[in-house]
């Protein structure tokens, strides 16, 4: 069913129903502020709580306690006034708050006082020679399939990468009878020392007892090699194997999947179509936009919650979701915050939230040599560009990201980026002798996601419009 | 310190570039500064349309100067630039229009500009085979094409550079002033001294005209373009409608840019702009009509160049009318990109020899001041 927004204007548009979104929506309407959920999937949870409402996993210990979180989250927003939308891409955000969304196969307007991004998260690209060989696949998309359909691989399969959802994935694919053969484990060793100033505080978080039992369960059941380098993946149109460098000695295993992860970074690409100002993080080795300590950003009006505003996990952007929409509330109808909880609440469940998270950072840094790939090792899945002829491009006079599009289209396919756009700027940094924030991103435009000709002509003709097209 | 050169250009566009390419190709070898870096606004992200089509009277000597250098651009700039030459055509959507186009042609005919050729339904099937049955036909320009601006921007800064000009991006140039027959600037802690100063900042050209006494009616637009994912070839020329605002093309690689001068709002100081997609809806709606073998295709981006529109749609072109050593060359109104090659050329012929064999007395700054020279 098609169902375009009920109103022309909101006072929250929240776009993204993950925990963020989920915990934003909820907080802005049970203020009494007329508010608009927006979401590409096709019911609410986001990532973490996939498929939440409708999972056929019925036995709760397989998904774990933590993914069961978003059952209460959605009731608290079903109990609210909030508008919520399924299957609503929003492709258009500029700093007017004017919305442009696709709602079945037709595109829509809307306009906001405030609008909070809760867009989450995307798996960092993890460019290794054969990354894009059939076989080959991120860790995401394996749990996408397992969340939503129950479908766990059966053929020889080998997780590489590094970070906690690395090990997630791992736990929900055994408990559901799924075959894993190897866990190439990619955390360089010196990372264990480097998070050590960290450990105080991460033995002390929730994180802690969770992390190694799920480690523990794992390793019970596959074989885990540690400081794997030199990862590869080979096979004549389609993945037959994958050979690694450990312990000094190069391996190569028989494989029919691949499945790759080396954590998640923000989704940044609407927010930064929208003109918000982000930085290089260089801790998360990603672009943060830059916020106040409500989410507020430097575009008036819109602030940001949950991953997108910087990795922080579930717990946390639940916090930041409701601190986000605390902060809305304050400014648009002061007398109603007295209903929510205080700020200085949230801000404190908000630090424990985070608590840990330095240590997980430090630990599951990402190696130089998975980000910044060299030779024929494809960087821009898009146009088949590879890292050679990016540093050849530079060696001719592209400075950043933007200027190689004049030479190499990086960028510019269907993707907008997601998959190459941190690689390039790291590469071209690592190239120029610059750092990240100096070559700076991709100037990203809308549509953030690409919409068909129909839908964008299917927009509703204001008066104005027809006059334009009727002539004579 | 003060750093004494032969000209400096104010502007890396495809104009300033251009400028500076031919000017050291005449032994003068300038300094082009930027604020941005080269192509990075109007320049960069047009439609790259390389058009004599349907132009205002007054600059096609100047395309037609142009168009020459097009056709050899690798020779001059070392790189294709994508070029294709696959014409362009101007459909006519119904009788009245063609009447119209047909007394166009038949004006240009007599002052002995042949590149617009009135065509038939059948003519235009032909080119256009895509073409709704009703449009009863057209003009083509079979010289036209279109290029790849952000690469062509990019070569012509590359070759200038590489021909002796020094290219100075991310920094701006300011306060500019005459002193002692010699024209300053400067760009961060530097100055700049010259005998010429070549004014080609697009946007930014009517403020340091203004600055230097010589206002002109000029305003910043932003037209927006938007790009679709690839789709089986269908069409070879690009398309331009009149009466519904559209330009057309599909490149080699299978995408399909549609334009046609809807506009964005441009906030200027801020290099942003921000999109009217009501606008486009209106493109996406007449290509839908027009073109049904687009209608599945998505759109992968939209976005808008800044650049200066003249209140007379055409460009401001050649020697100042109260400085010597002045020489103004923006305000191209949408226009410009196929011009490029041809102004530069043309600027450096002003500045070297003081004149030129092409006809752009029309195009100069005292058409809005008596010259004081």
């Amino acid at each position: 069913m098609t169902m375009a927004p009920k109103r022309e204007a909101y006072d929250v548009v929240v776009i993204g129903a993950g925990p963020a979104g989920l915990a934003a929506a909820a907080t802005s309407a049970e203020a009494g502020l007329s508010t608009l959920l927006l979401d590409e999937n096709i019911g609410p949870g986001g990532q973490v709580f996939r498929a939440i409402a409708s999972t056929p996993v019925t036995e709760r210990a397989q998904l774990g306690a933590d993914y069961w979180m978003g059952a209460d989250l959605v009731q608290a927003l079903r109990a609210s006034s909030a508008e919520v939308i399924q299957r609503a891409t929003v492709w258009s955000l500029d700093r007017n708050l004017e919305i442009g969304v696709s709602i079945g196969s037709a595109s829509a307007f809307a306009r906001a006082r405030r609008v909070i991004l809760a867009t989450g998260a995307l798996e960092r690209p993890f460019p290794i020679p054969g990354w894009t060989l059939p076989g080959v696949m991120t860790a995401g998309a394996a749990q996408t399939m397992l969340k939503s359909s129950g479908l766990v691989p059966d053929g020889r399969t080998v997780i590489a990468g590094q970070g906690p959802l690395l090990w997630l994935l791992a736990a929900q694919i055994l408990r559901l009878g799924g075959r894993i053969d190897h866990i190439l484990d990619t955390t360089e060793r010196g990372n264990y020392f480097a998070a050590l100033p960290h450990a105080l505080a991460f033995l002390t978080s929730p994180y802690f007892a969770k992390g190694l039992s799920m480690m523990r369960e794992v390793r019970a059941k596959v074989q885990v090699i540690s400081g794997v380098t030199e990862l590869a993946a080979a096979g004549d149109g389609q993945l037959a194997s994958v050979s690694y460098v450990a312990g000094g000695k190069r391996e190569t295993i028989p494989a029919d999947l691949l499945l790759l992860h080396q954590g998640v970074v923000p989704n940044v690409n609407l927010a930064m179509a929208a003109g918000v100002e982000h930085r290089w993080d260089e801790l998360q080795l990603c672009w943060s936009p830059v916020l106040d300590a409500s989410g507020t950003s430097s575009v008036a009006g819109i602030a940001i919650a949950g991953d997108g505003a910087g990795i922080g996990g579930a717990t946390a952007a639940v916090v930041r979701g409701r601190i986000a929409a605390r902060a809305a509330v304050e400014a648009l109808a002061p007398a109603a915050a007295a209903k929510l909880a205080p700020m200085a609440t949230l801000r404190t469940d908000l630090a424990k939230a985070e608590r840990g998270r330095a240590f997980l950072d430090t630990l599951f840094r990402p190696a130089k040599q998975f980000r910044i790939p060299a030779g024929d090792t494809i960087v821009c899945r898009c146009e088949e560009v590879t890292a050679k002829d990016i540093l050849d491009a530079v060696a001719i006079g592209a400075t950043g990201p933007n200027q190689l599009k004049a030479y190499r289209r990086t960028g510019m396919g269907p993707c907008q980026g997601r998959l190459c756009g941190l690689t390039v700027t790291e590469l071209m940094a690592q190239a120029r002798a610059k750092s990240p924030q100096e070559i700076g991103y991709y100037r990203l435009r809308a549509p953030v996601k690409p919409i068909t000709l129909a839908e964008l002509a299917a927009v509703p003709k204001s008066e104005d419009d027809v006059k334009a097209v009727v002539r004579g | 310190m003060t750093k004494r050169v032969d000209a400096i250009v104010v502007g890396g566009g495809i104009h300033g570039c251009s400028t500076a390419l031919h000017l050291c190709l005449a032994g003068v070898k300038p300094v082009l500064i930027e604020k941005d870096y080269a192509g990075r606004h109007a320049s960069g992200v047009n439609a790259g349309g390389v058009r004599q089509l349907a132009r205002h009277i007054p600059e096609i000597p100047l395309s037609i100067r142009s168009m020459g250098i097009w056709e050899k651009i690798t020779e001059l700039v070392d790189d294709d630039c994508s070029f294709e030459s696959h014409g362009q055509v101007l459909v006519a959507e119904n009788e009245d229009e063609l009447a119209s186009y047909r007394a166009r042609v038949a004006e240009l005919n007599g002052l002995g500009f042949t590149h617009e050729e009135l065509i038939d339904a059948a003519e235009l099937r032909r080119l256009v085979p895509a073409v709704a049955d009703t449009c009863p036909g057209g003009v083509v320009s079979r010289r036209d094409g279109a290029a790849n601006p952000a690469q062509t921007t990019t070569a012509f800064r590359r070759k200038a550079e590489q021909l002796g000009a020094t290219v100075l991006e991310g920094v701006a140039a300011t306060n500019v002033r005459q002193n002692g027959g010699l024209w300053h600037v400067d760009v961060g802690t530097e100055s700049y001294a010259a005998p010429v100063l070549v004014n080609a900042a697009g946007a930014w050209a009517g403020k340091i005209a203004a600055a230097l006494g010589e206002p002109v009616p000029v305003e910043t637009v932003a037209p927006m373009l938007m790009i679709t994912s690839r789709v089986p070839h269908f069409i070879d020329p690009v398309v331009i409608l009149r009466g519904r605002k559209l330009s057309f093309k599909q490149f080699k690689n299978g995408t399909v840019l549609i334009g046609g001068g809807h506009l964005a709002t441009p906030y200027q100081d801020r290099n942003e702009t921000v999109l009217d997609w009501k606008s486009l809806a209106i493109s996406a709606r007449t290509v839908f009509e027009l073109f049904p073998v687009m209608r599945s295709a998505t759109i992968v981006r939209a976005w808008a160049g800044i650049e200066a529109k003249m209140k007379d749609d055409l460009p401001v072109f050649g020697p100042s009318a109260r400085h010597k050593g002045l020489y103004h060359q923006f305000g191209f109104s949408l226009h410009g990109f196929q011009l490029g090659p041809g102004a530069g050329a043309v600027m450096a012929e002003l500045i070297v020899n003081g004149g030129t064999q092409t006809r752009v007395s029309d195009l100069g700054i005292d058409r809005f001041h008596p010259s004081a020279l």
